[in-house]
């Protein structure tokens, strides 16, 4: 994850995160992507406990507690390589936003992935609208009020159990991805594979955000 | 490297720390006595600090600063509704408060400073040697101003601050460190001024925070006044006096309050005696713990939104908490330790001093910083969102909350209007839609070379240190070259009033040393003289008639000198009484071993 140059004795940097020569820290480069970062496969499916270690680990190497006695330049290194690695672990953590960002990272796209609702639940979810922004303007206390909640509640269970569906498929999506890179083919029949998952799981990705944020929006309504 | 100490800043009390044979230990003062009061008063010598500050709270009230904490990075505007309750005035320059002590305006970060020098002091006589380099604790929920006021206040004091570090994250430390605890634990720190829960995961020395929230203005100080609010009424009802119209009596009522509410963590019932004033009597009320409780009830209940705020960013159930550790005076209170243990499930922890345990956490930091221990780690994290406004008056986040430090996020710029040379940056700090519900904490002009509209790229790098503090760097992204971009805060102090303010201090300190010289000198030539009385009065006829009156002529000049402000005159004149007693005092010795040989056998005496 390093430069390829010392930036203090500008001889070549072999070792992972150090110079060999003068052991200077190196910084991670901006072209570093986090699974990389991490020294973690590029996989969907990670064991948390070995990506906690791994954090851990470099935590250990790169946090700012231990450059106090260093030069400022090491210091400034230290600082922005724990930031990096903080981030990485913060999107490699959550598997959802791992797999967003591998996403990112494969098919080159902007970074958040535009959320939108799945076509067959799109008159529902405008009905949603409708009865959620009738019970906001209801009085709470009222039969009517009540009837509303009670219906609110009814899809707000329902789209959870979407949702859980959706992170089913993802999780499907996620072993077949794994599966894929494991077999290492480049074979045409691989390729089309690749983009079958990673289209799928873009839609997903997207439905998903959109329901977890009505989801949201319902619970603190309803609350 | 020279020794790091650690400091806890507290509302109410403060602490020095330090670390020997990889054991944290509190520095005492020569009474024994580990906690400094938080008090800065303005006496007749000069500034004074800590536990003789203390006595002139009811003496001197509008000449005495206590809780100095709840001023730092804030504005007049934010404690407007608590102003009838300090005696002291106050006023705002520049966003940042001002406090009146006689003739001058101190800022908070000044009087933080007096505090800490008197911790230095401390720290420096009882290790015999200069102290320049510190950790400081602050709450956890404290915002980026906050911190930054907390710096400047080291800055002043003539420390280098190494590291700002969270109170109840520096608690863990010294809990980890003392029970080797692996698990998750929540740490409920609730002293006098503010409220913090932190909650983190302990496995093989990380200590991983995995969230964090509080109250920056919630304490033990919320309970003292509503007990004053309730004796000021009860007062007014039964003996038609208004004691706020005296801030001494006032004063006093608060102490005396608070005392109850101490003892009454013990006691299930106790009596309040208030001195009325102008000779009206007193008035005396029994209060019992019951009612203390149901009193405060609302106050403490407060502190469990944070707790439930807490485990849902980290994630976690009640259940999943393995050890609650209670941190700061006001958790001494039976009702707070019901909550709770209502709340979590279980009893807390309160084996560990809960007034000094922040301060030896520091010291731990302080260890790990100068390389000593290397086997912990702290991750700690932001406690609040980190945001910029973008149109409309809303808040775009950038870093959010319970984001592990350091963290950093990077945002592009653009122009919109042809040959625009400026983009303003306004950047904020809260959890709320808009920018007029969160808070300001910094704007700046971003410089742009004049171009076509939407050519300039700069890229704006936010990031927030170990500290909790941001700091703002610029790319331009067409040139590769950074720009230094001066950040003007919204609740700070600029660096050239910092700069000046560490200048004055200096200043003073001369002044102070001085003042300090002559007061040492005072009480050493009042011991000279009675000794030397007392001397004469005993042994008097054993010399000679002309140097007896040579010693009083002595005794009798030092005298005169003595309440003079050369301290090196009354040394001089001190010196001289010294000579003139000598032979006096040899006489005195040489009876008093004649006398005490008599009667003994020779065998006692070798
Ligand atoms: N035994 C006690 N019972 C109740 N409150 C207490 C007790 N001892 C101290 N306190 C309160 O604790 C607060 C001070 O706690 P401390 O942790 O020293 O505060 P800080 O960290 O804000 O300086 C004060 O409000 C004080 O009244
Ligand atoms: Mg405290």
């Amino acid at each position: 994850m390093a430069r390829s140059m010392c930036w203090h004795c500008q001889s070549e940097v072999t070792g992972e995160y150090f110079c060999e020569r003068c052991v200077k820290v190196q910084p991670v480069s901006k072209e570093t992507d986090y699974f990389t970062c991490l020294g973690v496969p590029r996989r969907l499916t990670l064991d948390p406990k070995k990506l906690e270690a791994k954090f851990y680990e470099l935590s250990r190497t790169f946090h700012p507690d231990f450059y106090q006695t260093k030069s400022t330049a090491e210091q400034t290194i230290s600082l922005s390589n724990a930031a990096v690695l903080n981030t990485a672990y913060r999107t490699l953590r959550d598997p959802i936003q791992r797999a967003e960002y591998l996403l990112a990272l494969e098919t080159g796209s902007v970074k958040d992935i535009r959320t939108s609702p799945p076509a067959d639940l799109f008159e529902e979810i405008l009905e949603l609208q409708d009865t959620l922004e009738e019970y906001r303007t209801s009085d709470r206390g009222s039969d009517q009020g009540h009837q509303l909640r009670a219906a609110l509640q009814a899809e707000q269970e329902g789209l959870e159990r979407r949702k859980e569906e959706m992170e089913s498929q993802l999780r499907q999506l996620f072993a077949d991805w794994d599966k894929l890179q494991d077999t290492g083919e480049a074979t045409s029949p691989a390729r089309a594979e690749r983009n079958r998952i990673l289209k799928q799981m873009r839609d997903l990705l997207s439905h998903r955000t959109y329901i977890n944020n009505i989801v949201n929006d319902l619970a603190a309504t309803i609350a | 490297m020279a020794r790091i100490v650690g400091i806890d800043l507290g509302t109410t009390n403060s602490l020095v720390a330090y670390m020997k044979d990889g054991q944290p230990r509190i520095v005492p003062d020569r009474n024994g006595r580990t906690m400094v009061p938080s008090v800065v008063a303005l006496a007749d010598n000069g500034l004074i600090v800590g536990n003789s500050a203390k006595e002139h709270l009811t003496r001197n009230p509008e000449r005495t600063v206590y809780s100095v904490k709840r001023f730092m990075g804030k504005g007049l505007a934010d404690i407007q509704n608590e102003l009838t309750y300090f005696p002291y005035h106050l006023t705002e320059t520049g966003g940042v408060i001002r406090i009146r002590l006689g003739q001058k305006n101190y800022s908070p970060p000044q009087i933080s400073a007096m505090i800490l020098k008197e911790l230095k002091l401390r720290a420096e006589t009882y290790l015999g040697e200069s102290i320049t380099k510190a950790v400081i604790t602050v709450p956890a929920y404290f915002n980026d101003s906050q911190r930054q006021a907390t710096k400047d206040a080291g800055l002043i004091a003539g420390l280098e601050v190494l590291r700002i570090i969270n109170e109840p994250t520096a608690a863990a430390l010294a809990y980890g460190l003392q029970k080797n605890t692996q698990g998750t634990i929540a740490v409920y720190d609730f002293g006098g001024g503010t409220f913090d829960i932190s909650i983190l995961k302990l496995k093989d020395g990380i200590f991983e925070v995995l969230a964090t929230n509080g109250d920056t203005h919630l304490g033990g100080d919320d309970v003292d006044r509503m007990l004053v609010d309730l004796f000021v009424s009860e007062i007014q009802e039964r003996e038609a006096v208004d004691i706020s119209d005296y801030p001494d009596h006032l004063q006093a009522v608060r102490l005396e309050v608070e005392r109850a509410k101490i003892r009454l963590s013990d006691e299930l019932k106790t009596e309040i005696a208030i001195e009325l004033p102008e000779g009206r009597g007193r008035f005396t009320r029994a209060l019992t713990r019951d009612q203390l409780e149901s009193l405060v009830m609302s106050v403490i209940e407060r502190t469990l939104v944070p707790c439930r705020m807490a485990l849902k960013d980290a994630g976690l159930n009640p259940k999943d908490i393995d050890e609650v550790v209670l941190v700061g005076g006001s958790t001494r209170m039976p009702l707070v330790r019901q909550l709770v243990e209502a709340l979590f499930g279980k009893p807390p922890h309160c084996h560990l001093n809960p007034d000094e345990v922040v301060a030896l956490g520091a010291a731990v930091q302080a260890d790990i910083l100068s390389g000593g221990t290397t086997d912990m780690l702290l991750l700690d994290v932001t406690p609040l969102s980190l945001g910029i406004e973008t149109m409309g008056g809303v808040m775009s986040s950038l870093i959010r909350r319970n984001t592990t430090i350091p963290a950093s996020a990077k945002e592009m710029f653009t122009t919109y209007v042809d040959g625009q040379t400026g983009v303003d940056i306004h950047i904020l700090q809260g959890e709320r839609e808009l920018v007029k519900d969160n808070r300001s904490l910094a704007r700046f002009r971003l410089k742009v070379p004049p171009l076509p509209a939407g050519v300039p790229r700069i890229e704006v790098t936010f990031l927030i240190d170990a500290n909790g503090i941001l700091n703002v760097t610029a790319t331009d992204m067409r040139t590769s070259q950074s720009q230094s971009i001066e950040v003007k805060p919204s609740y700070g102090l600029s660096d050239t009033e910092v700069e000046r303010m560490i200048e004055d201090s200096f200043k003073f300190a001369a002044e102070d040393v001085g003042a300090r010289k002559l007061i040492e000198a005072r009480l050493d030539a009042e011991s000279l003289i009675k000794t030397i009385d007392k001397s004469l009065a005993e042994a008097g006829h054993l010399v000679a008639r002309e140097e007896a009156d040579t010693i009083r002529i002595a005794s009798s000049q030092l005298s005169t000198v003595k309440d003079g402000t050369d301290f090196r005159a009354i040394r001089a004149r001190m010196a001289e009484l010294e000579q003139a007693a000598k032979h006096l005092n040899a006489v005195m010795l040489d009876d008093s071993l004649k006398r005490g040989l008599q009667g003994k056998k020779v065998s006692d005496v070798s």
